[in-house]
This record gives C-alpha cells, structure tokens and sequence, in this order.
C-alpha cells in the first residue's frame, strides 16, 4: 500500500509517495529528499545525530515514520543558514571548536536551535548541558558545544536566567 | 521492520473501531518504532494516534482534579507553569527521562505503556516469556544486575522502566480509558501488572482498550511544598533509573500529616510503598525515621539474581529522597532534574 504525503522541508513544499509506511524521516531525508547533513548515528534514538526540527520542535528523525507527518514542517541543518549567512548557531560552533570529526554536529546544532526556542535553559552552563544531553558526541567535544550554544543563546537575546521552572 | 497497514483516524472512536487483533496504537513512537526496527514488536497494523482531537490538553476539572490527555507530549507537560507548580515531583520525574528531542515527541499514554528494557526482552533473539508466553527467560542466569528486587516471579524478572509512572504512582493519578466494551477508570496501582506466571499480561488494559487520559486528584496538589524525584543511573542525564524514587511530604507544625514514597527501576511496576508512609504519620521528619521508613518499603526484597546491591542502592535513594522532600521542593526546577548531582541534590 502506497502513501502520498506533503512536507514542508526548508521552506519548499515537496510532496511525496511512499511505498510503504515503513520509511522513517531520517531514511525519507537522507535516500529520498537528497538531504544527507542530517546523520544516522544509532538509528534507536540513543544518539541524536538524526535531531531535525519538526513544526519547530526537535525531535529524532530515526524514530519518526514519515507517514505520521503528512502537513508537517521540518528543518534540516541544510535549512538553517541564509545563503552563505551562517544561523547563529552554526557560527558559534565553529568560534567555539565545538566539533572534531563533525559528524555529531548537525544533530548537535539542530538540537541547540530547538533547546534555545524551548527557552528552558537560558544561559546557564549546567542547564544547557542537561539540555543537550540527548547528542552524544564520540569525539568528546562537549566543551566547546557548551561554550558554542552558551554563546549563541546570548547572541540570541535568550534571557540570562532560562524561563522560570 | 516487517509491512503493516496504516490508519489515521480523527476521533477517539473511529481509533479504537480500528483496532484488530495484531493492531497497535502509535503514539510518539519512540518506544514502537524501535522495537519494530528490532522485530521484537510486529504489529500487522498501526493505528496512528496523532490526529485525535481532544487528547493534547492539560485540564482542571470542576472537582479541582487535573487531567492530561494522553497526546500531551512529556516536554510539554513538564514546562505548563501550573501543572509543574501542583505536581513538581511528576514534573522532575519526566525531566529526567530520556531526552529534550524523546521528550517532545513521547507522549502520556505512550510513556506509561512503554515495554521493559530487559536487554532480553530487547533482543529477539533470546528467550523471553513476556514476549512468547512459555519461551523461557534468558534474563535468569544472564546478565541480571539491573533487574527486579520486588515483586518478581520466576517467570519474569524485568522491571518497569518509566520515571513519570513512579511519580503518578505515589500520588494516586486514575487512568482514563476507551475501549470496545465503553470507558472506564483504572486506579494507577492497578494499571501495571507483576508478572506471576503470566508476565505476557502487563497492564490491566483489555484488547483494544486506548488510554484516553490521566488524571491526579487535588489532594495530591496539597503535597506540593514538600516533594521530590530522586533518580540513581549510570550516567547524570539520557539515562534509565538503576533505582529512583518518588517521596512527598505535607507537615503540619513541624510533623508529617501525609507522606507518599513510591520506588522506581525495582518491580515490574511502580512500586508505591504504603506500609513506609503509615509509618512516618505523626513523626517528625529526621534521617533516622527516614532510614527506618526505607527499611519497611524494601520489607520482602530479594535478589533475582546478581543484584543483591539493588536493595541496599533502592533504600538508600528511598532515604535520601524523602529527606530531600522534607527540605522542601526547590523553587526552580534542578538543573539536573532528579540528580545526585548539581544544586539541590544535597541533604
Ligand atoms: C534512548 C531512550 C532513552 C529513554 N530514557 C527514558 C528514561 O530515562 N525514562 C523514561 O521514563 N523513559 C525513557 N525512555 C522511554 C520513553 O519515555 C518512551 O519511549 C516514551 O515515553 C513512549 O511514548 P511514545 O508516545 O513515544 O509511545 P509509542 O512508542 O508511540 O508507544 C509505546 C507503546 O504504547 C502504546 N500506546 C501509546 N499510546 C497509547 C495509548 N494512548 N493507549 C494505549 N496504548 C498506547 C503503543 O501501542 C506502544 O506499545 C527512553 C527512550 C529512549 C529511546
Ligand atoms: S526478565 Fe522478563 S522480559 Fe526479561 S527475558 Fe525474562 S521474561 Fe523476558
Ligand atoms: S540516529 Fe537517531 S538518535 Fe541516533
Ligand atoms: S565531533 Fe566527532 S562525534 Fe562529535
């Protein structure tokens, strides 16, 4: 049985035939959209390299079947800048070595951009890394994500205390 | 993943006339989809839960209860201001679960009818009787350190993984649920089973039965000044509990008029410990009481196998958490919710 669905992803309208349900929005991404930034760690929602913004929030994209996001709109890391504008994210990661071997690093920004639009963990170190707590990062560069989003989420005018709990 | 059909139905009804022997609901999917990746889950059919109206709302009923729909995402429930307000404890509970992505997209109904992270159960390859009924159980005489302490049998030793659920379980939430035979209400004490010889059989729900809601009595909004959710795992945060606990307080004039204690990560289901809080009525709160109470709630503990310690590790956070309530439930949520790590973590 085949499925019809339409996305938004990065702005433009796409729509799309599945054969079957069983495509996730990682693999739909990746093998379909020809949007490969977005990257299959686990493929079990244990890493968070798949993070994708979905209708603004961010979730795993490896445990999402695309067939339940008909209407929906997704923002992958290839969406993110403006031209050869960088998101302020993506800015502070490279001013803050916030990689090694990158591969983490588009789950990792996308999961900044969706932690500072939660606007829980404001500008303190302790919640941002609670925060970011579901990207895993193998080369261990968890100091410079830190510093990274700490900075962006100033530059993003979040307030100094994160929202009250 | 084997090939299923597809529903999308748009009420509650339309759901549950859906359902089929083989069927499963999907909800967030965070747990579903990744057992069907696996093989362990091969529902011939999913019934997406998404599109029902109705199910997403926080709401306070006339009688002063709170209720949740069972789409409202665990995120969001942890950050409404005044449900987080009445029940911090729960609040903290769901913020140490998981992560801020599985947050967002696990829900209410999805996280209390997560399945059990018995790596044998994960693994379908190995023996498992909750998977297939008389299989046998790899977990006895495997890798076992993490496993039940209470309530176990010898058919099933796995324990029940969700945080949200301890923290419902001490404060006596109800849950609301459809089915084919009309709706009824399931106390929460009764919703998870233990396994005795049928450990196949884990929640109360009959076949086809949807949880629609769940909800939490006012009186338990009374318990608000003095609560807490403690939780011990391997790492401070994405972690599953290796014990936690959930322990409110209402003191009057400087003694306990009302106390819960329920236990996480130790039985087949929230293990709310009655015979520990009729004990603290009364008393005036110290480390020593709260020792004692502790030793009642694990009365009946045994190892199901190498894991001995879990006893001594699920007193100890029972203590600690009630002598963490008794200092009072911190203004703003922890950094680390639930830690034994950060500001508030300390007695
Ligand atoms: C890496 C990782 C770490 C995690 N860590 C934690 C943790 O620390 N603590 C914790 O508590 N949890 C943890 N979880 C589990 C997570 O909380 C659950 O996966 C989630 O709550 C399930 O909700 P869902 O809506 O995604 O459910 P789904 O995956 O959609 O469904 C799960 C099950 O519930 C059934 N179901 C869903 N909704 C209903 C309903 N309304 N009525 C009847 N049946 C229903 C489905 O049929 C299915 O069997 C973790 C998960 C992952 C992947
Ligand atoms: S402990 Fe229970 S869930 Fe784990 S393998 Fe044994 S029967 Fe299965
Ligand atoms: S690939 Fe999705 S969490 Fe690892
Ligand atoms: S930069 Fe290599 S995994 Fe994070």
């Amino acid at each position: 049985m085949s499925f019809s669905i339409s996305l938004t992803v990065n702005g433009t309208p796409r729509e799309v035939t599945l054969e079957d349900a069983r495509v996730t929005l990682l693999d739909l991404l990746r093998e379909r959209l020809d949007l490969p930034g977005t990257k299959k760690g686990c493929d079990r929602g244990q890493c968070g390299a798949c993070t994708v913004l979905v209708n603004g929030r961010r979730i795993n994209s490896c445990l999402a079947l695309a067939v339940t996001l008909d209407g929906a709109e997704v923002t992958t890391i290839e969406g993110l800048a403006d031209g050869d504008h960088l998101h302020p994210v993506q800015a502070a990661f490279i001013a803050h070595d916030g990689f090694q071997c990158g591969y983490c690093t588009p789950g990792q920004i996308m999961s900044a951009v969706g932690l500072i639009a939660e606007g829980q963990a404001g500008c303190d170190a302790d919640r941002i890394r609670e925060g970011m707590s579901g990207n895993l990062c193998r080369c261990a560069a968890y100091h410079g994500i830190t510093e990274a989003v700490l900075d962006a989420s100033r530059r993003m005018g979040t307030d100094t205390e994160g929202a009250a709990a | 993943m084997n090939l299923f059909d597809y529903a999308r139905p748009t009420t509650v009804e339309e759901a549950i006339a859906a359902w089929a022997p083989g069927a499963s609901y999907l909800a967030g999917g965070t747990n579903l989809v990744d057992l069907m990746k696996t093989g362990v889950m091969q529902p011939g059919k999913l019934i997406d839960l998404n599109r029902l109206a109705g199910l997403d709302r926080i709401e306070s009923l006339a009688n002063g209860d709170t209720r949740v729909g069972a789409l409202v995402r665990n995120a969001d429930l942890a950050h409404d201001a005044g449900f987080a307000r009445a029940f911090p404890m729960v609040a903290e509970a769901l913020l140490s679960g998981a992560s801020g992505q599985l947050r967002n997209a696990a829900t209410v109904g999805g996280n209390l009818m997560q399945r059990t992270r018995c790596a044998y159960f994960q693994d379908a390859h190995s023996a498992c009787n909750r998977r297939t009924p008389g299989a046998g159980c790899d977990a006895r005489g495997g890798d076992n350190a993490t496993m039940a302490v209470l309530g176990w049998s010898d058919s099933c030793i796995a324990t029940n993984p969700s945080d949200f659920g301890v923290a419902l379980a001490a404060l006596d939430a109800v849950v609301e649920v459809e089915g084919p035979q009309g709706s009824r209400e399931i106390a929460f004490a009764d919703f998870h089973l233990l396994p005795g010889q049928t450990p196949d059989r884990e929640t109360a729900l009959a076949q086809g039965e949807l949880v629609v809601a769940v909800r939490l009595p006012a009186a338990s909004a009374q318990l608000r000044h003095h609560s807490r959710y403690l939780k011990l795992r391997e790492r401070t945060s994405y972690a599953f509990a290796l014990v936690s606990a959930a322990a409110a307080l209402r003191l009057e004039d400087g003694h306990i008029v009302e106390a819960r204690l329920a236990l996480g990560a130790v039985a087949a289901r929230p293990w709310r410990a009655n015979d520990a809080e009729a004990l603290l009525i009364g008393q005036t709160p110290s480390d020593e009481l709260f020792k004692r109470a502790a030793d009642v709630a694990l009365t009946g503990a045994t190892p199901s196998g190498d894991n001995a310690h879990k006893i001594e590790l699920a007193r100890r956070t029972a203590a600690r958490a009630l002598a963490l309530a008794a200092i009072g439930t911190p203004k703003r949520m922890p950094a680390f919710p639930a830690s034994l790590f950060g500001e508030h973590a300390h007695v």
